[in-house]
């Protein structure tokens, strides 16, 4: 089959702040076949998405095409002038962004988004334009596809909206299309349909693909080759099933093994049996908003959870976006109030509001944050982040905590000479082992995590998992692990609470997850998590777990569970 | 979205461009001025050295002379002072006062916040001009009132600018942390929230210093500001004003100085030195 | 319209009618705070104490502040704007002409600055970074950093002394024919016209490029069009509301510059009578006319503010 791109020793520059020139593509070539979609595959910063733009032509500010070439078609997009390039955008590439929310202009309506493109490169009467579209429409199985159009953009949902950009990018009829991880925003339940959508409608038009992502498993669903990229060069590459399955590369290996970590193997309960858990809530409602006429919060986003977490246990809360599993987080620390229930820390009650709390209290629950970038403060070194708790909490001064952030910092892996750095010039692996090392500064019994590993790369998350572990071991603390990824809590936690809309819905030991769901929500849940089988994604359509509430096999069954809020 | 870079060895330093470098030589020499004008005066600023008034720039007085045959250069010279004085002195009240009660409004909230933004902002609903001439007309043109009244404007600009920032910051996660380890308003305002904001702080100081010395000119020009026999660079022009028609550079060369000023401090501002750090493992 | 965005606007105007009375009695206690002896001035320095006495009794100077400030505010409100001190006659009569005078003079400054500042504000947004761009730009920045009484010398400098076009300073109370009208009002509209251009430019500019930052825009680029295109058709629909905000803060300036270009070239209009009315102390002349430019001013930026409000995407249902 022939190429239809043919990427040859291609090298991207980049103008840093200094105003030096650093080279972030480094001599990349890799090929498409026609009518094949070729994944590239890598963590943040390894150029997947600056070699997808350039089969358009196109850098990001501040970076220019330094060598090489770029054939896509018979034209070498490197080469061409930018009114060249701009009459191929849209006809014979096009693309399909990572934010679809972001992609579209909020003042128009989306059926005048997608055919724009049909407008400025004069393809076809807007009449045919707008026809072809509602076809689109229909063959990605969105809802109401003859009206659908007329709605602007913030009326449809992030499913919705990646779905019609796949409309956008088709109606010029493009030989290939790039897709820069337009699911990674969505939910894990959103994310099926629209890769199904993708999938489908790629097929048909027999169309050549480049998808970019650092999700190995929804890359093994969508693509026939794949391309694995680290710091700007290719590191191998070969069919899906070499490449699962046989992999050369020691990165790629790496890779592989990171996404499926080893389950946790629950620490070797006590002799005696706890007198209590170490932390237990009970019937706790909180929400957001002034209270309504019942007294309640305008907006509930916690009703009546409960649990316990037992010593050297660790909890995992799981669910979507908007389940209250975040809320629940801060109702636990004391950020949010609760309006009603209790929490208490080793048989303790503790004040709704950490302003009623001790200071003891405050110190042996702390909480970590998701964002290092935010929960570091830009303007202080590493050394004061960590001091500061030591002085607040226990007193310690000059040599004495110098000393014990040094130690503190070996805890998390780090070098003793990080404390003179500033939270800026630290990666987002270090960033999250200081908020760590903050945390364990008070010698805590309790850590919350607040989805610490989901801004990380597989790779490094799961080095930070490890080190959790290992510190539960020696500190003898507890965790509650917030997440929306099943495989980091599988690999942390010993028990597991789903929530979905403020509810908890289930709970069940990690040990059991696979196979132990009972309810229709949680199953779904896990059902939904893409794995590294090639067929999985064409398998759902006979898996009974995943149909929707109502049960029929339409031509088209759209995963709308009541209570998981639409797609 | 965001490129990232290899690791490089850490170099730490400024990094100045020429427009910058100039703009901030050429506050530095104001400021200089602004001490030691009066001893380096070629002529006693006051003294009638020439008997050919608005007289052309020429290598005997530099910039010519005034309307009664004084040095033009000299005057400058000597009402650095007050243009920058008053000025600079008006711009650090102004901006203290602002940061201290826009953090403070920030942190607190609630009805505190609520009162004094709407207090300020109603003070900001008057223009600056009408407001200086008013209260300048009615408590006399002294030193210490134009400094007062110049402060008083230019608050409420400063607070709200500050109040944002700090507002921003407020919602950071490292500020819940500090919330949820238990720490106190001062601290949290102290340590957490005034490392942060104080960059933009100083542009805003820089941008607010050139609103004010344009004020107190406008008002000199309008014989409200600095009252003779003192001078400051607007007065300089009231003065002169005459000799306009006849294209004299006694009316120009004050307008000159003061553009040089507030046009320098614009360009650093544009163009401030950026600190270099080479992200780094 | 949206319930929410009724409410907002609401709360504007509200806020706006409370800083109207905040400012109304910041503008009386400051006039109250002229030294002089009213009824001293007004009766000469020969007047016998009984008669003194008696006009502060007849004028109500001796009642207290507050009483004062409300019947003040009662005449306003009916449109009683009082005596002026210095001439003796009806404020209403003598502020007529002279408001016309600065509104006539505002109007046609605003005619000319507007088109011109919102295609240069917009052009240099789409052709940013070239050499068109920093060219304004830069003199944008020179303009606005230097005082009003600067660029109107500079003009007369320019336009009356060595180019000879414009009569420079005396404004003629004698106009014949339309190009007499024009060569009196060039000079003042001309200053007037590039200060809040140059102010107008930057925010346009700003506003477009705020709008051009957007994601939307590079998916556009992505999607094949044009510079001109993405910014006429995707980011100028966007930037509207900014624009109009800036545009209303731009004229607010005109307050401001009103009062020294009337000063500089002795244009009859009321800022200029406001500044000879500080000079005699005539305190009710200056109180109204203080009063007036506080509200011109007040209702440009509440305009400004609401059409912020109202173009804010986010509310938009």
């Amino acid at each position: 089959m022939p190429n239809i791109v043919e990427i040859r020793d291609l090298r991207v520059e980049a103008r840093t702040d200094t105003g030096r020139r650093v080279e972030i593509i480094k001599g990349v070539s890799l090929d498409v076949p026609d009518g094949e979609i070729l994944a590239l595959i890598g963590e943040s910063g390894s150029g997947k998405t600056t070699i997808a733009l350039t089969l358009m032509g196109h850098t990001r500010p501040g970076c220019n095409i330094a060598g090489g070439s770029v054939r896509v078609g018979t034209r070498d997009m490197a080469r061409l002038s930018e009114p060249e390039r701009a009459t191929i955008r849209g006809t014979e590439v096009a693309y399909v962004p990572q934010s679809a929310a972001a992609a579209f202009n909020p003042a128009k309506r989306l059926i005048d988004q997608v055919i724009e493109v049909a407008r400025i490169h004069r393809l076809m009467p807007m009449e045919k334009a707008r026809a072809r579209a509602v076809e689109l429409f229909r063959a990605l199985a969105l809802p109401d596809p003859e009206t659908i159009g007329q709605r602007y953009p913030h009326q449809v949902s992030g499913g919705q909206l990646q779905r019609l950009s796949a409309a956008m990018a088709l109606i010029g009829g493009p030989k290939l299309v790039i897709f820069d991880e337009p699911t990674t925003a969505l939910d894990v339940t959103t994310q099926i349909e629209v890769l199904r959508a993708f999938k489908s409608v790629m097929s048909t038009g027999g169309m050549a693909g480049v998808y970019v992502s650092h999700d190995l498993a929804v890359v093994a669903q969508m693509a026939d080759r794949i391309v694995v990229l680290r710091g700007g060069e290719v590191q191998e590459e070969g069919p899906t099933a070499t490449i699962l399955d046989a992999p050369a590369h020691p990165y790629t290996r790496e890779l592989l093994a990171a996404f499926d970590p080893a389950p946790h193997a629950a620490v070797a309960a006590a002799e005696t049996a706890p007198l209590q858990p170490v932390l237990e809530v009970r019937n706790v409602v909180a929400g957001y908003g002034s209270a309504g006429r019942d007294g309640l919060p305008a907006k509930i986003a916690v009703r009546d959870v409960s649990c316990a977490l037992e010593r050297g246990q660790n909890l995992g809360v799981i669910g979507e976006s908007g389940s209250g599993k975040s809320t629940l987080a801060r109702v636990i620390a004391g950020l949010l109030p609760a309006h009603s229930g209790s929490v208490r820390l080793e048989g303790g009650e503790m004040a709704a509001d950490l302003r009623g709390r001790s200071k003891d209290q405050l110190r042996r629950l702390q909480i970590v944050f998701q964002l290092a970038d935010t929960a570091l403060n830009p303007a202080r070194s590493v050394g004061d982040i960590l001091g500061r708790p030591l002085t607040f909490y226990h007193g310690m001064k000059g040599a004495a905590r110098d000393a014990r952030v040094v130690e503190l910092l070996d805890m998390v892996r780090l070098p003793a000479a990080m404390r003179h750095r500033l939270p800026g010039e630290l990666s987002g692996g270090q960033k999250q082992r200081v908020n760590l090392a903050r945390a364990l500064a008070a010698e805590p019994s309790v850590v919350l995590c607040d989805e610490i590993t989901s801004a990380l790369d597989t790779v490094v998350a799961q080095a930070v998992i490890a080190l959790l572990k290992e510190l539960q071991r020696e500190l003898d603390l507890s965790y509650v692990f917030i997440s929306h990824d099943l495989s980091t809590v599988r690999a942390i936690c010993d028990d597991v609470m789903v929530m979905l809309n403020g509810e908890v819905v289930e709970r069940l030991p990690a040990d059991r997850l696979q196979d132990g769901a009972t309810h229709p929500y949680s199953k779904l849940l896990f059902a939904s998590v893409p794995k590294l089988d090639p067929g999985w994604l064409d398998s759902l359509d006979a898996a009974p777990g995943v149909r929707g509430e109502t049960g029929q096999h339409t031509e088209r069954p759209a995963l709308t569970p009541a209570a998981a809020g639409g797609l | 979205m965001a490129i990232t870079f290899p690791t490089t060895p850490r170099r730490i330093g400024y990094r100045f461009n020429a427009v910058g470098a100039v703009a901030l030589a050429v506050i530095l020499f104001w400021a200089v001025i602004a001490l030691v004008g009066p001893w380096l005066t070629p002529y006693p600023p006051g003294e009638i050295v020439d008997f050919d008034y608005f007289g052309p720039m020429s290598a005997q007085f530099w910039l010519g002379t005034d309307y009664l045959g004084r040095d033009i250069l000299s005057r400058i010279l000597a009402g650095a002072r007050y243009t920058v004085g008053i000025s600079l002195a008006a711009v650090i009240i102004a901006v203290t006062a602002g940061v201290v009660l826009g953090m403070t409004a920030a942190v607190i909230g609630g009805w505190l916040d609520t009162v004094l933004s709407r207090l300020l902002d109603a003070l900001n609903s008057i223009p600056s001009k009408l407001f200086g001439l008013v209260v300048v007309a009615g408590l006399g043109s002294s030193i210490p009132v134009l400094i007062g009244t110049l402060a008083v404007i230019y608050t409420p600009g400063a607070y709200r600018f500050a109040r944002a920032l700090a507002v921003n910051v407020n919602t950071m996660d490292f500020v819940a942390v500090a919330r949820a380890r238990g720490e106190g308003t001062p601290y949290l305002i102290g340590q957490e929230l005034l490392p942060n904001i104080l960059g933009p702080v100083l542009a805003d100081l820089g941008l607010r210093f050139v609103f004010i010395v344009l004020l107190l000119s406008g008002l000199s020009f309008l014989g409200l500001g600095v009252q003779p026999p003192n001078a400051d660079w607007g007065s300089l022009v009231r003065e002169n004003i005459g000799g306009l028609p006849f294209g004299a550079p006694a009316v120009l060369m004050p307008s000159l100085a003061i553009a040089s000023l507030t046009i320098s401090v614009n360009l650093l501002i544009d163009n401030l030195p950026t600190k270099i750090r080479d992200r780094s493992a | 319209m949206d319930r929410q965005v009724v409410s907002l606007v609401l709360g504007r105007l509200g806020l706006a009618l409370i800083t109207i009375l905040i400012v109304s009695f910041v503008v009386f206690a400051a006039t109250e705070m002229l030294p002089g002896d009213v009824a001293q001035i007004l009766l000469g320095q020969a007047a016998t104490e009984e008669a003194v006495a008696g006009l502060r009794m007849a004028m109500h100077l001796d009642d207290p502040a507050i009483l004062r400030f409300l019947r003040w505010l009662a005449g306003l409100a009916q449109g009683d704007l009082g005596t002026s001190y210095a001439n003796n006659m009806r404020i209403a009569e003598l502020i007529g002409a002279r408001l016309a005078n600065t509104l006539a003079l505002a109007a046609v400054t605003t005619i000319v600055a507007v088109p011109v500042a919102l295609f240069l504000g917009i052009t240099t947004a789409m052709y940013q970074g070239r050499l068109y761009d920093r060219t304004v730009n830069t003199l944008v920045v020179g303009i606005i950093s230097v005082p009003e009484f600067m660029i109107a010398t500079l003009a007369v400098l320019v336009f009356a002394v060595w180019l000879r076009w414009l009569p420079a300073l005396s404004f003629a109370s004698d106009v014949s024919g339309l190009l007499d009208v024009l060569r009196a009002y060039a000079m003042p509209v001309i200053t007037l016209a590039v200060v809040i251009s140059a102010q107008m430019i930057r925010m346009t500019r700003a506003a477009v490029i705020e709008t051009l930052k957007m994601p939307y825009t590079e998916m556009a680029l992505l999607k094949g069009a044009s510079r001109p295109r993405i910014v006429l058709r995707h980011a100028l629909p966007n930037a509207i509301g900014p624009i109009v905000n800036a545009v209303a803060l731009s004229l607010s300036y005109l307050v401001g510059g009103v009062i020294i270009v009337e000063t500089i070239f002795n244009y009859p209009g009321i800022a200029k009578l406001m500044v000879d009315a500080v000079a005699t102390r005539d305190l009710p002349l200056i109180q109204t006319c203080a009063m007036i430019f506080c509200l011109s001013y007040l209702v440009l930026i509440t305009a400004a503010d609401i059409v912020a409000i109202l173009s804010n995407p986010r509310l938009r249902k």
